[in-house]
C-alpha cells in the first residue's frame, strides 16, 4: 500500500519542482555565478600570460640573477608591439605595476618607441629607451605577473607578499592597511551588535508586552526608518551630528559643552557607530520580538507563584527563553555590520572606514578587482565561520526572524 | 461523611472572598459580588462553563489579576497589596508552564533556590516531591522529553515542593486524554488527602469536579449558582442550570397547579398531563416552573400505575454504553427525553419505534422556580 501511495505522489511532487525551476535558474544567474566569478577572479588572472606568452615561456628558464638574454628582449619586444596593437598592454602595465610600483609607464613608452627602432640589437635599444629594462626586479615582476593562478591577492589582502627567496613576507609598514581594517571591522561589528542588543532588547520587550493594538503602532515606529532610504537616514545623521549640527547645538545650549569645544561626533568612529546602530536596530528588534511574543505570560506568572520576584523571574526564566531571539538578532546584526559600506563611507571619515569601503575602493577606483575579490572572499569566510559557530552553539533551526 | 468533615472545618476559614467584583472595562462585570469561604484543608472546585469567571477568581487569588472592588483575605489578612511572589501560593497552570530550558530537578528546585535554601535541603525536598508524584529517576530530563502525564506530575510537584498552604490549579488536566485524565484525578485526590493543603481547583468538567472535590462552587456569568458537596449538587440542585450542568437531566416546562403541605406540588406540563414533584423553593399555584428528572431515575413501567408519574412514550433510539443503556424517547411532549437503564440481565429489551410507558417517583423529580433563570 505504501508503494502505491508513493507512486501516486510522484507526479504531484514534480509539479512544485518544475514551478521552482525558474527561481533556481534566477538564483543561479544572479547569485551563484557572480559569487563564483568573484572567487575565480581573486585567484585567476590570465591577462599578462595571454599578452606575453612566449616571453614568459623563455623566462621560465631564466636564472633570475642576471639580466635575461637578448632572445628574451627580442621576444618581449615583438609581443609588446603586438599587445600595443590589440590594446592589452595597459592591463599588462597595471598588473606589473602592482608588483613593482613605478613601472607602469615603461611598457607603453617602450612599445611606442620600439616601432620606430630598426636596430637589430633590441636589448641595447630597449635599455636606451628606458633604463628600467636593466632592472632585474622588473623582469621578476613580469614573470610573477605572468602566473595565471596566483595567491598574490590573498597574500596582499592580509598584508603579505611573496618574498624574493620564494617565501612570504609582510609588506612594508606604510602599506599595511588590511589587517587593521579587519580588526576594526570586527570591533565595530561587535560594538554595533552590543549597542543594538542593549537598545533593542527593552524595545522588543515593550512591544511584546503591550496590547496588540499598541504593539502594531510601536512596530510601525520601529519599521518606518527601515522603510525610508538608507541614504536619507545616513545623511540625516550627518545633519544631526556634525559640528554645527542639532546635537551639538543642543548640548551647547544646555551648557554641557562649551561653544569652542563642540564634540566631534561624525566623520570618525563615533559617527560610524551611532549611524550603524540606528540603521541595524530593526534587525535586532524583529527577531527578538518574534521570540518574545511566543513566550507565554504563564512562565512569568509561574515564576512569581513559585516565589521569584520580577527581576529573578526575568533573569532566570524570561531571558533564557528569549535567547534564540537574542542570538538570531546578534548574528544578523553582526553579519550585516561586517559587510556594511554606505554608512561608514558617508559618516565614517577616514577613521571610521571599514573593510567594505576598501573593497569598494578597489572595485571603483584602483580597479584591482582581484584584490577586491580576495578581500570579499575572506569576508565571506568570516561570515561562514560566524554561521557555523552559531549553528554549533545555538542551532540554526532555532533562528526565528518573525 | 463529607458533610461531617465540612461542618467540623466550618469554623476554620482559610480563604475568603468578600463582595469581590472584577471588571476589565469598568462596565461589564466578569465577577459579580462574589462571596465565598474556603476552609482550611478543603478541596474546593470552581466549576462552570468558559467565561463564567472561575479562572478570573483564581487569578485574583494568585495575584495575577487586580481586584476591582471587595476584598480577598487569607487567614483574615487582606491580600490585594501583597505581591504575587510573596503570597506563597502554589499554582498549577493549564499548560503546566514548566520552564523548558531547565531540567525537572532545576524546575523543582527553582522555588527553593529563590527562597535561599541550602543545596542539600533543596535536594532532599526535590526528591520527596518527585516521590510524591511517583516520578523518581526522571529528574535530569528536560520537560519536552516527558509525556503529557509526566509533565503534569512535574507541574504538581513544583507547586507543592515549597510546601505552600494553598495550592491553586487552573484546568490542569485539560490537555490530557481521557484515560490519563481519570488517572490524574485520583492522583490529585490522593495527594490532597496525603498533604491536607487547601486546594482551589478550576475546571469545566463536572465529572472531574465530582471526583476531586469536598465542595463545588458552580459558576455562571460571574456568580455562584450553588455551592455544596458533590452529592448535594447532584441530588438537590437548587437551580435548573446546576441540575443540567452536573450530570444529565431531563427538564420539563410547566405550571404549578397545587402545593401540598409536605412540599409536594402538582405541575401541569401539558393538556391532561400532571407531574407530582418535590418543590425546592416556595412556589404558589400559577407559577411557571422547571421540572427536572435524572435519567437514571426514570424506569420503563411494566404495569399500569407502577410510578406516581407515568406517561406514554415512543422509543427513538437506544445506545449501548456498556454499564448502562441510554434510551432516547418522545414523552410528555418532549423530544429526546433520556432514560438510563442499568445493563442488568433481563432489563427488558425495547426496540426503536416501540410504544412503552416510562415513569418516575415523586421524590426523584424536582420543581425548580424560574426566577433569575434565563435558560
Amino acid at each position: 500500500m505504501a508503494s502505491t501511495r508513493s507512486q501516486n505522489q510522484e507526479p504531484s511532487r514534480l509539479v512544485p519542482i518544475g514551478l521552482a525551476l525558474p527561481l533556481v535558474a534566477f538564483v543561479l544567474v544572479t547569485f551563484v555565478i557572480p559569487l563564483g566569478t568573484m572567487v575565480v577572479q581573486s585567484a585567476y588572472d590570465p591577462q599578462v600570460a595571454q599578452a606575453l606568452p612566449k616571453t614568459l615561456d623563455l623566462l621560465r628558464d631564466w636564472n633570475d640573477s642576471a639580466l635575461p638574454s637578448s632572445d628574451v628582449f627580442e621576444t618581449i619586444a615583438s609581443e609588446l608591439i603586438s599587445s600595443r596593437e590589440d590594446r592589452s598592454i595597459g592591463k599588462v602595465a597595471t598588473r606589473v605595476n602592482r608588483i613593482k610600483s613605478g613601472s607602469r609607464s615603461v611598457f607603453a613608452k617602450t612599445a611606442r618607441r620600439l616601432e620606430r627602432v630598426e636596430d637589430t640589437d633590441l636589448k641595447t635599444a630597449m635599455i636606451e629607451i628606458d633604463d628600467r629594462w636593466e632592472d632585474i626586479e622588473l623582469w621578476r615582476a613580469i614573470r610573477s605577473a605572468g602566473q595565471k593562478f596566483t595567491a598574490r591577492h590573498y597574500l596582499r589582502s592580509v598584508d603579505l607578499e611573496p618574498a624574493q627567496d620564494g617565501g612570504i613576507q609582510q609588506v612594508s609598514e606604510d602599506q599595511r592597511i588590511y589587517n587593521t581594517l579587519y580588526f576594526r571591522t570586527v570591533y565595530v561589528s561587535l560594538a554595533v551588535t552590543v549597542l543594538c542588543f542593549l537598545i533593542g532588547y527593552p524595545i522588543a520587550y515593550a512591544i511584546a508586552s503591550v496590547s496588540d493594538s499598541w504593539a502594531k503602532i510601536l512596530l510601525v515606529i520601529v519599521l518606518v526608518p527601515f522603510w525610508t532610504s538608507l541614504l536619507v537616514r545616513t545623511t540625516s545623521w550627518l545633519v544631526l551630528l556634525q559640528n554645527q549640527g542639532v546635537v551639538n547645538d543642543v548640548l551647547v545650549w544646555i551648557g554641557l559643552v562649551s561653544d569652542d569645544s563642540r564634540l566631534a561626533l561624525v566623520h570618525n568612529m563615533t559617527g560610524t557607530l551611532i549611524a550603524m546602530t540606528h540603521v541595524l536596530l530593526p534587525f535586532m528588534i524583529l527577531p527578538l520580538y518574534a521570540v518574545m511574543r511566543s513566550i507565554p505570560p504563564d512562565y512569568m506568572r509561574a515564576a512569581a507563584s513559585l516565589g521569584a520576584n520580577p527581576i529573578e523571574g526575568f533573569v532566570k526564566v524570561y531571558f533564557p527563553q528569549s535567547l534564540p531571539g537574542v542570538s538570531a538578532g546578534c548574528l544578523l546584526v553582526f553579519i550585516l555590520s561586517l559587510g556594511y559600506y554606505i554608512t561608514p563611507a558617508l559618516v565614517g571619515g577616514t577613521k571610521g572606514q571599514l573593510i567594505s569601503n576598501m573593497i569598494a575602493y578597489h572595485i571603483q577606483t584602483s580597479l584591482n578587482w582581484g584584490l577586491a575579490a580576495a578581500i570579499s572572499v575572506i569576508l565571506l569566510i568570516g561570515v561562514f565561520v560566524c554561521y557555523f559557530i552559531f549553528d554549533r552553539w545555538v542551532g540554526i533551526d532555532k533562528l526565528k526572524l518573525g | 461523611m463529607t458533610t461531617d468533615k465540612a461542618t467540623e472545618q466550618a469554623s476554620d476559614v482559610h480563604i475568603s472572598f468578600d463582595n469581590v467584583v472584577k471588571s476589565y472595562d469598568g462596565s461589564t462585570q466578569v465577577v459579580k459580588d462574589l462571596n465565598l469561604d474556603v476552609n482550611r484543608g478543603e478541596f474546593l472546585t470552581l466549576l462552570g462553563p468558559s467565561g463564567s469567571g472561575k479562572t478570573t477568581c483564581l487569578m485574583m487569588l494568585a495575584g495575577f489579576e487586580s481586584i476591582t472592588s471587595g476584598t480577598i483575605t487569607i487567614d483574615g489578612r487582606a491580600i490585594q497589596d501583597i505581591l504575587p511572589h510573596k503570597r506563597g501560593i502554589g499554582m498549577v497552570f493549564q499548560n503546566y508552564a514548566l520552564f523548558p530550558h531547565l531540567t525537572v530537578r532545576k524546575n523543582l528546585s527553582f522555588p527553593l533556590e529563590v527562597r535561599g535554601m541550602s543545596a542539600s535541603e533543596r535536594n532532599s525536598r526535590v526528591m520527596r516531591a518527585l516521590e510524591l508524584v511517583q516520578l523518581e529517576g526522571l529528574e535530569n530530563r528536560k520537560p519536552r522529553n516527558l509525556s503529557g502525564g509526566q509533565q503534569q506530575r512535574v507541574a504538581i510537584a513544583r507547586a507543592l515542593v515549597f510546601e505552600p498552604e494553598i495550592v491553586l490549579m487552573d484546568e490542569p488536566l485539560g490537555a490530557l486524554d481521557r484515560r490519563l485524565r481519570e488517572e490524574m484525578q485520583y492522583e490529585i485526590r490522593r495527594i490532597h488527602q496525603q498533604l491536607g493543603v487547601t486546594m482551589v481547583y478550576v475546571t469545566h468538567d463536572q465529572q472531574e469536579a465530582m471526583v476531586l472535590s469536598d465542595r463545588v462552587a458552580v459558576f455562571r456569568d460571574g456568580r455562584i449558582e450553588q455551592i455544596a458537596t458533590p452529592e448535594t449538587l447532584y441530588e438537590e440542585p437548587s437551580r435548573v442550570f446546576v441540575s443540567s450542568f452536573i450530570g444529565d437531566n431531563n427538564v420539563l416546562y410547566g405550571e404549578v397547579r397545587e402545593v401540598q403541605d409536605n412540599d409536594i406540588c402538582h405541575v401541569s406540563i401539558g393538556p391532561d398531563r400532571n407531574v407530582q414533584a418535590l418543590s425546592v423553593e416556595e412556589t404558589k399555584p400559577g407559577e411557571p416552573v422547571w421540572v427536572a428528572i435524572r435519567p437514571e431515575r426514570v424506569g420503563i413501567a411494566k404495569t399500569e400505575n407502577q410510578y406516581s408519574n407515568q406517561f406514554d412514550a415512543i422509543v427513538n433510539d437506544i445506545v449501548f454504553m456498556g454499564d448502562h443503556l441510554r434510551i432516547n424517547v418522545d414523552t410528555c411532549g418532549v423530544r429526546n427525553f433520556i432514560i438510563k437503564i442499568p445493563n442488568l440481565v433481563g432489563h427488558g429489551a425495547v426496540l426503536p419505534g416501540d410504544e412503552i410507558q416510562v415513569g418516575w417517583a415523586t421524590l426523584d423529580c424536582r420543581a425548580l422556580s424560574m426566577d433569575s433563570e434565563k435558560t
